[in-house]
């Protein structure tokens, strides 16, 4: 599915703000903007409140009798449990700061996509409700009381965020428009608002253990399939197994890996990685999903779906836990698992068996990101990697949003990759590292009805890619979490053009040179080897 | 509207000061300064217990550098920081020279479209203008609060003047809070952007900051005031003894009066963000993450999907596909 605005069409909008005030301007439901709303059966299977057919569209949202109180009571609630809410509420001076660093305002000019805007919508009905000075005085402190009208605007603009915190970098006190996000997805949520590309996968994954709803013969299957391909490419046959108690790692993936295009290619980087070093390690069909769509709905959900990881480490007896390339569920992993269904349970320590490097910076978590797994190795140099096996790619990084403001894991991956190949070119300094621009389509909202807003939420980092591509000829964009690779092919098919997305570790399968492999002729793709370097040359 | 309100709201104030205060300098010069220092004490004390009485359920460091990981791999020790230590140093840098401010870009988008980004420091030069010569001034005036008056007051009294122009000489800092304050004002209302989430509570402070400083400078230069009084009223009022000494002018009252409005206002408004950067969970939490487990007071039981549950679940399908099962 392409988008049919061109980019001149896209990119026709006034900056100026709408004479009117914020307040008297209301969202508008334009198609391509929004996302579709939860289905039914998904929202009762995972309990959530109000469940009912609806879309964001409609006349009538179908709401509770008692919504108001609902949402007013969840905000009080939610404001002595977060002290961040709290504060967030209280102390932004509105210096606009944080205006031009989110990729929706910059793609769409809409202010209440400035981030500073986005938090008043709701902070508002905090002083209308909350503050002495907004109960009396109302809109001239910038007070509104909530209706229906406000939080239809609740919607539209929290879904219109990513959560990449990336203005959290920019404010002077740390302000994070995520946890505002999500305290109003949170609210919302209770009132039966919320859209189906988040609550299907919750669901899916609370029954069947991955977003996708692979059931367990399947996940085989598609495991088998890899082996199959990896195979006939390397010669050699690799054997992953599954559920197997007493092994030494368990391995946790996004389930995107196993089934979606380009992320396989990556899939079969990890297996030929770990068959080469001898891992002894299992994947779990049961917690066979990383990623947690919790996280873009309900605190409540992440510990949900995120349990089975901690508790799968414990019945198969491993000692500690790899994680594969991921964003959000990196996000998860490292700030909210082990608070939320810690302790961990293992046999042991994050310890490589291979260059016995304590991985001490996750003694509690016990969980280790694979690109510091693999850095290690390199460093060590356990590993015989030939890079020019990707020569035919001209490769340059995308920082995953939440790796990099969540982990500070910035190297890691630039390590694998400057070992896996000789062309790599990073991208402008404001857009990279720790000022990484999302995908425009994290959190959820990477969604074909919302393509226009992804579009223009994705067009900073879409535009940083062009530069390169345009200076360096970089035709492959890589990156380490499985909702860029499923995202951000469209993203460069419609602002850049020849250039494909690629997993960390898929270019590490390439360059990764296997005891007794037979001469390799294609890549991880299968394509020709040599044709590509001819192209190229 | 915000705007041209609260420039008539101080102008209001000064008129009240103005009009009342040689009438009734007891109000003015004694009952108006206590309470306000009492709602400035109590509310800021109020606003920090109240923020502390929330919990930090998670530990959610905006990491903004490497982290500490592996050790060959160079941390960045103050933007990613790795223990105690270093979260206060991230701290020290951010509350004094507004580290996360200096970072600020500027976006661009120009015809292609083509994004460019450029170094964008007025803000922050402005920022740190304006609060350092707050509290320059606010040291040097300690003067009056204190005897015998401590040295750091007195230097920084004599370094604000050290250029000796005019008599008496010129301060500094009167020159750069005022050429901040506008910079301030002046952006809020020219960028679109800004002016557009800009409330009365924004640009209120901003003018009664214009008041005092103004007032302060014309009954230094223009209207002399009696320095040896106010310090009289000052110390009679820190001793519980208040009494309203002879020879302060209106022009005094005037600036106490909105000192008193602005430190009233000061933990209720925006203001006291002064007091909130330092709760920041997102600079001032360590990214200790998986190093050490945060505690989340509140953690919640809830239903999970356990492996038996799902084993049952899927257990004609786990058989066929030949897995290990828990029970057969």
């Amino acid at each position: 599915m392409a988008l049919k605005l061109t980019h001149d069409e896209l990119m026709k909008f006034d900056l100026r703000p709408p004479k009117k005030g914020w307040m008297d301007t209301k969202p508008e439901f334009r198609k391509g903007t929004f996302c579709f709303s939860g289905v039914q059966k998904h929202v009762e299977y995972l309990e959530q409140p109000n469940p009912r057919e609806w879309q964001p569209y409609d006349e009538d949202w179908k709401l509770p009798e008692n919504w108001e109180e609902t949402i007013i009571k969840g905000f009080e609630d939610r404001l002595s449990r977060f002290r961040s809410f709290k504060l967030f509420m209280d102390i932004c001076v509105r210096c606009g700061a944080c205006a031009d660093k989110c990729h929706y305002f910059i793609g769409s000019g809409d202010p209440k996509n400035m981030p500073v805007l986005r938090a008043e919508l709701m902070r508002s009905v905090y002083r209308k409700r909350f503050t002495a000075a907004g109960k009396i005085l109302g809109k001239l402190v910038g007070a509104r009381d909530i209706d229906e009208a406000v939080l239809r605007e609740w919607f539209y603009y929290f879904y219109q965020c990513t959560e990449c915190r990336r203005c959290s970098v920019f404010c002077p006190y740390g302000i994070d428009t995520a946890e505002i996000t999500m305290m109003g997805r949170e609210m919302l949520n209770m009132v039966g608002l919320n859209i189906n590309w988040i609550i299907e996968p919750a669901s899916n994954c609370f029954r069947t253990g991955n977003h996708l709803g692979i059931q367990p013969h399947t996940f085989k299957d598609n495991i088998e399939f890899a082996v199959d391909e990896i195979e006939s490419i390397t010669g050699i046959r690799v054997e992953p197994t599954i559920n197997r108690k007493g092994a030494e790692v368990l391995f946790i993936i996004p389930s995107a890996d196993i089934f979606a295009d380009p992320h396989i290619f990556t899939f079969y980087g990890y297996l030929m990685l770990f068959h080469e070093i001898g891992l002894d390690y299992t994947f779990s069909s049961y917690a066979s999903e990383g990623g947690n769509f919790g996280l873009f709905f309900s605190h409540e959900m992440v510990k949900r779906l995120n349990a089975k990881i901690y508790a799968e480490a414990k019945r198969l007896g491993v000692k500690y836990i790899i994680g594969g390339e991921c964003g959000h569920m990196w996000r998860v992993m490292h700030q909210y698992m082990d608070t939320m269904n810690g302790p961990a349970e293992t046999k042991g320590d994050p310890v490589s068996a291979v260059t016995g490097t304590r991985f001490d910076h996750a003694r509690s978590t016990k969980m280790v990101h694979i690109c510091e797994f693999t850095s290690d190795l390199i460093h060590h140099k356990k590993l015989k990697l030939d890079p020019a096996r990707n020569d035919g790619y001209r490769v340059t990084f995308h920082d995953s949003c939440n790796p990099a403001r969540a982990m500070g894991m910035l190297e890691e991956p630039r390590i694998v990759i400057r070992n896996s190949c000789h062309n790599f070119f990073e991208m402008p300094e404001n857009t990279i590292r720790e000022q990484t621009f999302c995908c425009g389509s994290g959190s959820g909202l990477g969604t074909d009805e919302n393509l226009e807003m992804r579009m223009r939420g994705g067009l900073p980092r879409a535009n940083a890619v062009k530069h390169v591509h345009d200076r360096h000829g970089v035709n492959m964009l890589a990156c380490i979490c499985a909702i860029d690779k499923a995202t951000l092919p469209a993203l460069m098919d419609y602002w850049v053009g020849g250039v494909d997305v690629c997993g960390v570790h898929e270019l590490l399968g390439n360059a990764l040179v296997m005891k007794g492999e037979k001469e390799r002729t294609t890549n991880l793709r299968g394509e020709e080897l040599s044709s590509k370097e001819d192209a190229n040359a | 509207m915000g705007l041209t309100l609260s420039f008539l709201l101080v102008g209001a104030l000064t008129l009240i000061a103005y009009a009342l205060a040689g009438n009734m300098p007891a109000v003015f010069g004694i009952w108006v300064p206590y309470a306000a220092s009492a709602l400035f004490l109590a509310g800021i004390i109020y606003r920090v217990i109240d923020w502390a009485r929330s919990p930090v359920p998670f530990r959610i460091t905006t990491t903004c550098g490497q982290a500490k990981s592996l050790p060959w791999i160079k941390a960045d020790r103050l933007e990613s920081p790795s223990g105690l230590f270093s979260a206060v140093g991230r701290m020290f840098f951010e509350v004094l020279f507004f580290r996360s401010l200096f970072r600020n870009s500027r976006a661009e988008v120009h015809a292609g479209p083509k994004l460019a980004y450029g170094s964008s420091k007025w803000l922050w030069i402005f920022a740190m203008m304006f609060h350092w010569s707050f509290l320059v001034i606010f040291i040097r005036h300690l003067r009056f609060f204190t005897e015998p008056v401590p040295y750091l007051v007195t230097l920084a009294h004599s370094l604000d003047g050290i250029f000796e122009i005019g008599v008496p000489a010129l301060y500094l800092t009167n020159l750069f809070i005022l050429a901040a304050l506008s910079y301030l004002l002046v952006r809020r209302i020219i960028i679109p952007q800004i002016r557009y989430i800009s409330l009365l509570t924004d640009y209120l402070p901003l003018f009664m900051l214009f008041g005092v400083v103004i007032s302060g400078v014309i009954m230094r230069y223009f209207v002399k005031t009696d320095v040896v009084a106010a310090k009289k009223l000052v110390m009679s009022l820190l001793l519980f003894s208040p009494s309203i000494p002879e020879g302060l002018g209106i022009a005094f009252y005037i600036h106490l009066f909105l000192v008193c409005v602005f430190f009233a206002v000061f933990p209720f408004s925006k203001l006291s963000h002064m007091a909130g950067v330092f709760l920041s969970p997102t600079r001032n939490l360590a990214n200790t993450n998986r190093v050490k487990r945060h505690i989340n007071p509140w953690n919640p039981k809830v239903k999970v999907h356990t492996y038996e549950e799902w084993e049952d679940e899927f257990r004609d399908r786990l058989k066929a596909a030949g897995y290990q099962l828990e029970r057969d």
